[in-house]
């Protein structure tokens, strides 16, 4: 679940509070967003992947509160890292999209099981 | 409702899409084509919400040349979908799939292979929403972000006319939607496991469709899952295909790749905890998982675990409808409901007719999502021109959660989805589905349905999404009941064979009463045997 928004680093966009299927965040007093509703977060990482500031840290863990320190997190270089992998905005050129890899990793999959190809059609392309 | 002191939002359109998913999206652009001024509407935000949006689909991709080929995956996906798959949507699906695609391009940058050949049929779900919303706009489609639907609205001679909502960003400002025709694309529903990208997916469009008399069909086919890291949403279950397993004591399981290996992990499962290893991964799909699949090593370096490594534990999240197959009943190759005015697109929809009795998986199911997508709002257009009496008064037809038949009283909203999930989740009660346990499920829902559709009032999105996921899981539970055979995603413990009798689709549908029917009896089914248990 989104855990922490590292207050510098945040610039006030709001895309965060836009973007968020959930609608965890608010808007706070002072501008900065709040979480709000963080019981509701689906961890999806897509707050992250829209915050341009890499300022949000979302934890992996989905059903459980788990408690995370803001110098760790900076630390870590943890913070923009599904962004930079994604090729998302400024890093389109040094990440490429390889998603086209999946298929060909199921197809070695199924010869390295060496299956029948009449059993392949329900795990040949899962999401 | 939720009060607000803002006056109502009126909008008038010719179509209106409910909900921004890929099926959303690609309706809105059909729908634009044809020449309809479309409103779309979505509970979250269109780009983000829905299951496509974290995920990586793939789509069911076969060139027309040679013709051969299509020949040969049509044929193999109606041997697989066991008598309920129909050779024609195959190839329809398939075409649409093929032509519609690449028209994304200007939006979306699709892979390069190694070959340096352009890839149109894996895409990365983020980038592909984030370009269909911008495919949708410069259509000209009005968006409503963050503007859940609540009902469907309907004309005097019952077609369906138009929604009403609530702006959930915007103080919970109610609107309003007058449409000549309108198209469900609200997403299926995982009754709130932890599949990726699944939350606001709680079967809102089938409760929706039902209010206005569409039946379901394929409702018992509930029973895929998949398998994630313990405590996490990560079901991209690719690496998987090389994993090693083991017990608590390191001792190895036998969970071989497969058809099979899921089912065979939900036993190993209900016998204690089960840990993974992904060590088999070949070393260069290793070093490249991070720009195949960017969301899947966030999880395991977050953890400080190396999953080529480190034994990790690992779950099952339940599908649901989502790689699951049942949904509105597809009535027409529009993709129009038995109501008129009412079309249903992607997860909204049944996907028995490209399908069968299997999961889509992600190809399939993508390809379903786009075509059905690109069908109902080019339908939906047309019979948006053809639709004059706009001077008609719209009737609410919402129900459950908004006009109780008894006295108003508080639900208790957080504990109703806890039971809807201790019913569709547990794999003794939807994965090994035996009689009893049925039964016991029907009772337990049918209790908690009378509850809500009869006191239940308040309005919020929280209590009508409540009623949607018990009204999905009621039909899903009365069509399971009914359906005395295994076949597919269907598994009965106590009817482990396929029945002869029972190779077609089943038909669900009701509120107060859920009624289940062969969609196509045969000479020797009696209607009365295929009663609902509720």
């Amino acid at each position: 679940m989104i855990e922490l928004i590292v207050a510098e680093r945040c610039t006030d966009c709001g895309a965060c509070i836009e973007v968020c299927p959930a609608n965890v965040l608010d808007r706070g007093g002072d501008g900065l967003p709040i979480l709000a509703r963080v019981e509701d977060c689906q961890t999806c990482f897509m707050c992250e992947l829209y915050c341009r500031a890499d300022a949000i840290y979302v934890a992996p863990d989905c059903d459980r509160r788990v408690s995370v320190s803001r110098e760790d997190v900076l630390a870590s270089g943890r913070l923009g890292q599904y962004r930079k992998h994604s090729g998302w905005d400024e890093w389109a050129e040094q990440f490429p999209n390889e998603q086209w890899l999946m298929e060909t990793v199921f197809r070695r999959a199924g010869e390295a099981a060496a299956r029948p190809k009449a059993q392949q059609p329900d795990i040949a392309g899962r999401k | 409702m939720v009060s607000s002191s803002l006056e109502e939002l009126s909008i008038t359109a010719d179509v209106l899409i409910v909900g921004g998913g890929m099926a959303g999206a690609w309706a809105a652009v059909s729908a634009a084509q044809a020449g309809a001024r479309v409103v779309l509407a979505d509970k979250g935000y269109c780009g983000t919400s829905g299951v496509t949006a974290a995920a990586g689909p793939g789509h069911w991709w076969v060139p027309p040349d040679p013709p051969t080929a299509r020949d040969a995956v049509v044929a193999n996906r109606v041997a697989a979908g066991l008598g309920l798959g129909e050779a024609e949507w195959m190839y329809r699906i398939l075409d649409q799939t093929w032509r519609t695609l690449p028209t994304l391009a200007p939006s979306y940058k699709f892979g390069v292979d190694d070959e340096g050949r352009v890839n149109y049929r894996a895409v990365r779900g983020p980038e592909y929403m984030r370009a269909l919303r911008q495919h949708v706009l410069n259509h000209g489609v009005t968006i409503l972000d963050h503007s859940p639907v609540i009902e469907l609205l309907a004309r005097a001679d019952g077609s369906i006319g138009g929604a009403r909502g609530q702006r959930r960003q915007d103080g919970g400002r109610a609107y309003r939607i007058e449409a000549g025709a309108v198209v469900l694309a609200a997403g299926g529903t995982s009754f709130l496991s932890h599949l990726l990208g699944s939350r606001t997916n709680t079967g809102d469009g089938y409760l929706m469709a039902a209010e206005a008399g569409a039946e379901l069909s394929g409702m018992e086919f509930t029973a895929a899952y998949t398998i994630a890291p313990a405590h996490s949403t990560m079901t991209r279950s690719m690496a998987y295909a090389f994993a090693t397993y083991s017990d608590a004591d390191g001792n190895e399981l036998d969970l071989p790749f497969g058809p099979d290996q899921t089912v065979r992990l939900a036993r190993a499962l209900q016998r204690g905890p089960v840990y993974c290893l992904l060590d088999r991964l070949p070393d260069d799909i290793k070093v490249r998982l991070h720009t195949i699949s960017p969301n899947v090593p966030l999880v395991f370096d977050r953890w400080g675990v190396d999953p080529y490594r480190d034994r990790f534990e690992v779950t099952l999240h339940n599908d649901g409808t989502i790689r699951g197959i049942g949904g509105v009943r597809v009535h027409d190759l529009d993709c129009a409901t038995s109501v008129p005015g009412l079309f249903v697109a992607g997860d909204n929809a049944s996907r028995e007719k490209v399908a069968g009795a299997i999961s889509g998986g992600g190809n399939v199911n993508s390809a379903w999502a786009l075509s059905s997508g690109t069908f109902a709002g080019r339908a939906a257009a047309r019979v948006a021109r053809g639709t004059k009496a706009r001077l008609t008064e719209l009737r609410p037809l919402g129900r459950a959660g908004l006009r109780p038949r008894g006295l108003p009283k508080a639900v208790d909203v957080a504990s109703a989805r806890d039971v809807v999930r201790a019913q569709m989740h547990p794999f003794d009660k939807n994965l090994f589905r035996t009689e009893k346990g049925l039964t016991e499920s029907a009772r337990v829902l049918e209790d908690l349905w009378r509850e809500v559709a009869n006191h239940g009032q308040d309005g919020s999105i929280a209590l009508r999404e409540t009623a949607a996921l018990l009204a999905t899981a009621r039909w899903s539970v009365a069509t399971a009941a009914a359906r005395k055979e295994s076949r597919g995603l269907h598994r009965r413990e106590d009817y482990p064979a396929r029945d002869p009798q029972l190779a077609g689709r089943l038909l669900s549908s009701g509120l107060d009463q859920v009624r289940v029917a062969l969609d196509r009896p045969s000479a020797s089914v009696r209607p009365d045997q295929l009663e609902a248990v509720s």
